[in-house]
């Protein structure tokens, strides 16, 4: 299986739970855990796999640092 | 394993960790889904982008985004409610390299700043304008914004905004297209992932415009506040897309065009019209004058303070004459700042005056103590009140007003006995220059007759008798 071309990381803390990140994902790959982080907002989690890297959810999200988009490298791309 | 590479990041232009909340260093302090945060992010961007970050500065407002400067690594100023504009002037002038980015909200802008809104405009200052309109006052709890829409619902207008009664809405992208200011003005909104990246070029391209040096760019975000609108942030963000869009509609409103409208090449400084009289040449030693005359109005406290001004200007000096007074022109209070100085002059203002000039003795009272430790004092009396002495200043005292009477028969030139008074003790000005000064303000010849005797009285009497 080929891997995705994409992958995001949510630092549970500083996420409010605000749900734009979900409604931005066009794959449906965000949802709100069950879990609550110390601020007791239920936290953005991603389904782990499919991610294509758009960066939507990063421009909605509205905290500076708490989205972190990556994109996959091509094996054998100069870096 | 597969390798990736980050693409989406947290923007250089933040703080990697934010001071303001010792516990939780990563997070703004603003509500879920706020649409400040959001805006935020696409300024820092574009920033990152333009390469802008060592010259840019930021000016925060008052309102929810008043803590901005604990998020953007760039230089910041926060201002006072409404006056971003007048700051972002300021800063800009001093400082045209720097990239001014001054940043309001609907209640700041639209309401309390609205004269300072128009006249950056209307002046073309060049900075950019970022704008945040979520049509209500957010951090005082829900109030009715002058950007509110006809029935929408607020702490004030709980039934919804009324025509009859609050009236329409501001179209502020509108009205500032009425000018001839502006170069670029855009209305851009939060409402779904398209119009966010429909706003993170505008922001850029504002910044642009600035940095083109074609003029005033302003950019108008229209943005959700979710908890004061009493909605989830999902519906809160198609609020903004279905209803506030409908009344405020998107798009480049203006963008001048570079090439009719040619970057104005500025003025040569300010010279004198031919026929001004010559300056004296500058003193050898450095100069610093802070002086503050006091008195009541009627004794020619602003006079004396302009006299010493012009006759600075004559001698060379950076001068500054400001005036304070109340509506009375005549037995009210006044004052006036003056500054006489070898250097530029940073401000007019003086608080604490090595040189004070007191007419009359609730003026001594009021200002004495603000005398800076060596300063010199001059008051209109037989002898400082022993209530109110200092030891660490030099206080002369002597009747002028009587001595005005008696010397030049008007106890109006009291003001000129001082001015020889303080001439004769410090030597502040060449008596060429003063006299220069005396010519071009006082206009009358019995006057300037009555002022040069009492003068000369003045500064007579210093030497006979002085220090108290």
């Amino acid at each position: 299986m080929n891997p995705d071309n994409g992958k995001i990381t949510i630092d549970a803390e500083g996420c409010k739970g605000c749900g734009l990140c979900v409604e931005a994902c066009k794959p449906g790959l965000l949802s709100l855990s069950g879990r609550l982080n110390h601020n007791g907002y239920r936290v953005a989690e991603y389904a782990g796999q499919g991610c294509n890297g758009c960066g939507l959810c990063f421009y909605v999200c509205p905290e500076p640092g708490v989205l972190t988009v990556y994109k996959l490298v091509a094996e054998g791309a100069f870096a | 394993m597969p390798e990736y590479r980050p693409v989406q990041e947290r923007s250089r232009s933040f703080f990697p960790l934010f001071e303001r909340k010792p516990d939780n260093q990563n997070a703004t302090h603003y509500c879920p889904g706020c649409g400040h945060g959001i805006v935020h992010k696409l300024i820092a961007r574009a920033i990152d982008d333009l390469g802008i970050q060592d010259r840019a500065i930021l000016i925060s407002p008052v309102g929810c985004s008043v803590f901005a400067y604990f998020y953007f690594d760039t230089g910041n100023v926060q201002v006072a409610h409404g006056r971003a504009p007048a700051v972002a002037t300021a800063i800009k002038r001093a400082r045209p390299d720097a990239i001014v980015i001054s940043y309001q909200g609907d209640g700041d802008l639209a309401a309390i700043g609205t004269a300072e809104i128009l006249h950056a405009a209307a002046r073309d200052e060049n900075f950019t304008t970022i704008f945040i309109n979520n049509a209500i006052y957010g951090m005082t709890g829900g109030q009715l914004a002058p950007t509110s829409m006809v029935g929408q619902k607020s702490t004030t207008t709980p039934a919804g905004r009324s025509i009859w009664n609050e009236g329409y809405p501001l179209h502020v992208c509108e009205v500032l297209n009425t000018l001839d200011g502006p170069a670029y003005i855009e209305r851009v909104a939060l409402g779904d992932n398209k119009m966010i990246l429909y706003a993170a070029k505008a922001i850029r391209a504002a910044i642009q415009a600035q940095m083109d040096r074609r003029g005033f760019s302003f950019v108008e975000v229209l943005s959700p506040c979710p908890t004061v609108w009493g909605k989830d942030p999902v519906a809160a963000q198609q609020w903004v897309r279905d209803e506030m869009t409908k009344v405020y509609p998107l798009g480049v409103i203006r963008d001048r065009d570079p090439w009719t409208h040619p970057i104005p090449v500025p003025p040569p400084p300010f010279a004198f019209p031919s026929g001004a009289p010559p300056l004296l040449a500058k003193p050898d030693e450095p100069v610093d004058y802070r002086i503050k005359v006091a008195g009541f109005g009627g004794q020619g406290v602003l006079l004396l303070g302009e006299l010493l001004a012009e006759a600075g200007l004559q001698a060379g000096l950076s001068v500054s004459w400001l005036p304070s007074y109340g509506p009375e022109m005549r037995s009210g209070t006044s004052h006036c700042h003056v500054r006489l100085s070898s250097e530029e002059v940073d401000s007019p203002l003086v608080t604490n005056p090595n040189v004070l000039i007191a007419l009359n003795e609730p003026s001594l009272r009021k200002f004495l103590h603000t005398v800076e430790p060596g300063g010199w004092v001059f008051f209109n009396g037989d002898a400082i009140p022993a209530d109110c002495a200092r030891a660490d200043v030099r206080a002369v005292a002597l009747p002028m007003t009587s001595l005005a009477v008696q010397t030049a028969g008007d106890a109006k030139a009291t003001n000129m006995v001082m001015l020889g008074v303080v001439q004769q003790a410090l030597h502040l000005l060449p008596a060429a220059a003063v006299d220069q000064a005396m010519h071009s303000l006082i206009h009358s010849e019995r006057w300037l007759a009555i002022d040069h005797m009492a003068l000369n009285a003045g500064s007579h009497r210093y030497q006979e008798r002085c220090h108290v």
